[in-house]
């Protein structure tokens, strides 16, 4: 009795599955794009952030005329932060017809988003999960070649820092001191030293210390004594407030850089001692016009509640998008067709780099990983009359 | 930097380590040497410390003297208070219900200051201008200069106490016998408590060295902190007074070696080593004296 109930039930499923794949034929003047994510609930403001900040610029390509003069349809998904009900909901999406998805927010969530839309080759762009394990399955050796973000990793701050430090502050022996046994510290650590090597900067210190220390003294005797032009700490501003007090305390008089675990730093050590360093950041609120307009544009449609980070890089998520389906379209390929998802793909591959991002002008790079290669935001402190202000430096 | 400057340098940060150990150090020891007791509650009696010393630079900044003697008042009444709220009543019960009373008072300051101030650490204002200081190519920053002497003086006047003065030699009485040196006519309360109040007042003055040196204040700062002066007590021989300051030098050198050598993260297990091997080797510490328990 119960096989039957179930085969008839399933039977019913695929039918309405049907239905709704001629309703998207029918109507082939939009071009469906999914956004899923936590609508409600208590990650909500990451969410709907993500969710405002993409379809203001797809109104706005709807606004000039739309993707090879068809209107983008945006299909909303809230899954409320839940994994079950975020693959749920890309399912039900899947359904609804979209070619392309922006999302998922959470990093857990949208892991388990990727597993479903691998398999099917969804294009997906996510404006804010920065672990490697979105693109990147290390057990199976497997790079999710459909998977692109347009936040970048933690690490890639630290390789953007070792070229910062030498390009722009002509760094030639670089010292690093980073809390052992934290995946982010040790990351940045080591993506700073592999960049060093790359751009021939000699890294004369690589020091370590456990969590919980808070003499650094020993380290930084060390480091000094090795006589570096720049200091990186890659680690969380709380820590590197301390490490820094002390190392001005020693002597060490050289620049020292920061990730973006800095921010906040201005609270834990003093203006003189933090005057002059520069700190990786992935968002300058203002900080430059495009960044300027974009945020008075939201303001004015959704309120200040939800403008931050993660609002900037979906409108970069979209663009994006849009650079896929526009390869897509000129290449004339059917929506629903497999064609048109891999289209979308390759237009996101070899075309991103034209994406003048708000907050990566230079554009978007996928590397091996499909990992984004693009602007960091990089941020100095200055001493104003004694109050150390995080102020933008540059995008770089 | 040469090979020898770097030498000096690294044992000036040993030295300045190793006095905030000793300094704490002390507090275990001269607590346990008079009513055997191990006082895990010290370490946070430093937690309440550098809050105090918080409170006080942020809202009167120009006045640090003051920060200074409210922090080591406020430690020197804590440690009474604690003293006679959940020691006094215990002193006839054996040494385990003491000791779990310790951790007790131990946990319950470091949940209210976490409840209280929040887990994030607080920015402590330097009490003074650190600059650094040169000479023959040497370059010492004068917290470390600062720490180090603040410790000498403190160690000098509490030996000065301990041997010369009236109380001292009580506090030497009772930590030999407490019965006899009551029916000799000692105020053993009394000793104690001031037993407790000049620990605690160490512990103060530890806490300021601390907030010059690490400037920050956190809820959970002294658990480590207190571990290792505990290991350092243990090491010169808990009870004694030379053997706490010995124990204390031995393991900021011993920290500040190991970083040295490139091996910072072995830092914590290295002490802790130690304090097996101690254990092991020779229970009773470098300087501590071998007491037969007469039945």
């Amino acid at each position: 009795m119960k096989k039957i109930f179930a085969i008839i039930l399933s039977a019913m499923l695929l039918l309405s599955m049907t239905a709704c794949g001629g309703g998207g034929e029918k109507e082939a003047e939009t071009i469906k794009v999914g956004i899923l994510g936590p609508h409600t609930g208590e990650l909500a403001v990451y969410g709907l952030a993500v969710r405002y900040g993409a379809e203001m610029y797809f109104k706005q390509v709807n606004d000039a005329g739309g993707v090879n003069g068809k209107m983008i349809e945006v299909v909303n998904y809230d899954d409320q932060g839940d994994a079950t009900m975020a693959v749920t909901g890309f399912t039900s999406l899947v359904d609804d017809g979209i070619v392309a998805l922006v999302g998922e927010v959470t990093t857990g969530n949208c892991r388990a988003v990727v597993d479903e839309a691998y398999p099917i080759n969804m294009p997906m762009v996510t404006a804010s999960a920065t672990a490697t394990s979105i693109t990147y399955d290390e057990e199976t050796k497997t790079v999710f070649k459909n998977v692109f973000r347009t936040c970048f990793i933690d690490a890639y701050q630290g390789s953007k820092m070792a070229d910062f430090a030498s390009k722009e502050l002509g760094a030639k022996k670089a010292a690093v001191l980073y809390l052992s046994g934290d995946d982010y510290t040790q990351g940045l650590a080591e993506a700073f030293e592999a960049q060093c090597k790359e751009m021939g900067v000699e890294v004369v210190a690589k020091e370590a210390f456990s969590k919980g220390d808070k003499d650094f003294n020993a380290q930084l005797t060390t480091i000094m004594a090795a006589n570096p032009d720049v200091v990186f700490l890659p680690n969380y501003y709380e820590d590197d407030g301390m490490i820094v007090t002390q190392a001005r305390a020693l002597g060490i008089k050289c620049t020292l850089l920061g990730g973006d675990g800095w921010a906040g730093i201005e609270k834990y050590a003093s203006a003189a001692d933090l005057a002059g360093c520069y700190y990786a950041s992935a968002y300058a609120a203002g900080s430059t016009a495009e960044l300027k307009a974009f945020e008075e544009a939201f303001v004015a449609a959704y309120g200040e509640d939800y403008l931050n980070m993660f609002a900037a890089t979906a409108y970069d998520a979209a663009m994006v998008v849009v650079e896929g389906l526009k390869a897509a379209e000129a290449k004339g390929a059917k929506a629903g067709e497999e064609d048109y998802k891999q289209a979308v793909i390759d237009g996101i591959d070899q075309n991103a780099g034209n994406v003048k991002g708000i907050t990566s002008p230079s554009g978007y790079k996928f590397d091996e990983y499909n990992n984004p290669e693009k602007d960091v935001v990089i941020m100095t402190i200055k001493d104003v009359e004694g109050v150390p202000t995080p102020t933008y430096h540059m995008n770089y | 930097m040469s090979t020898l400057s770097l030498i000096i340098k690294q044992i000036i940060n040993a030295l300045q380590l190793g006095s905030i150990f000793a300094l704490i150090a002390l507090g275990y020891s001269m607590v346990y040497g008079i009513i055997r007791l191990l006082n895990f509650a010290h370490c946070d009696i430093i937690m309440v410390g550098a809050y105090i010393s918080w409170y006080f630079m942020t809202n009167f900044a120009n006045m640090p003297y003051l920060a200074v003697a409210a922090a080591i008042f406020g430690c020197t009444l804590l440690g009474v208070a604690i003293e006679k709220v959940a020691y006094t009543p215990l002193r006839g019960s054996p040494r385990i219900s003491l000791l779990i009373t310790a951790i007790g008072v131990s946990y319950l300051l470091e949940n209210t200051a976490q409840l209280w101030l929040g887990a994030a650490a607080k920015s402590v204002p330097p009490f003074f201008k650190v600059t650094t200081l040169s000479f023959m190519g040497l370059s010492v920053s004068t917290t470390s200069v600062v720490t180090i002497a603040v410790v000498t003086v403190s160690m000098t006047a509490l030996t000065l106490l301990v041997q010369k003065t009236k109380m001292g030699r009580a506090m030497r009485a009772v930590s030999e016998d407490s019965q006899t040196a009551q029916l000799m006519g000692t105020n053993i309360n009394a000793t104690i408590s001031f037993t407790f109040a000049i620990g605690s007042a160490l512990a103060g003055i530890g806490s300021v060295l601390y907030c010059c040196a690490y400037n920050q204040a956190s809820p959970t700062m002294g658990s480590m902190l207190g571990l290792k002066a505990f290991v350092a007590a243990v090491l010169g021989g808990i009870g004694s007074i030379p053997g706490a300051i010995v124990g204390g030098f031995v393991i900021g050198l011993t920290e500040v070696f190991v970083s040295s050598i490139g091996l910072s993260t072995w830092k914590d297990a290295v002490v802790f080593l130690i304090l097996i091997i101690v254990l092991l080797v020779k229970p009773t510490g470098l300087l501590g004296k071998q007491v037969n328990e007469k039945v």
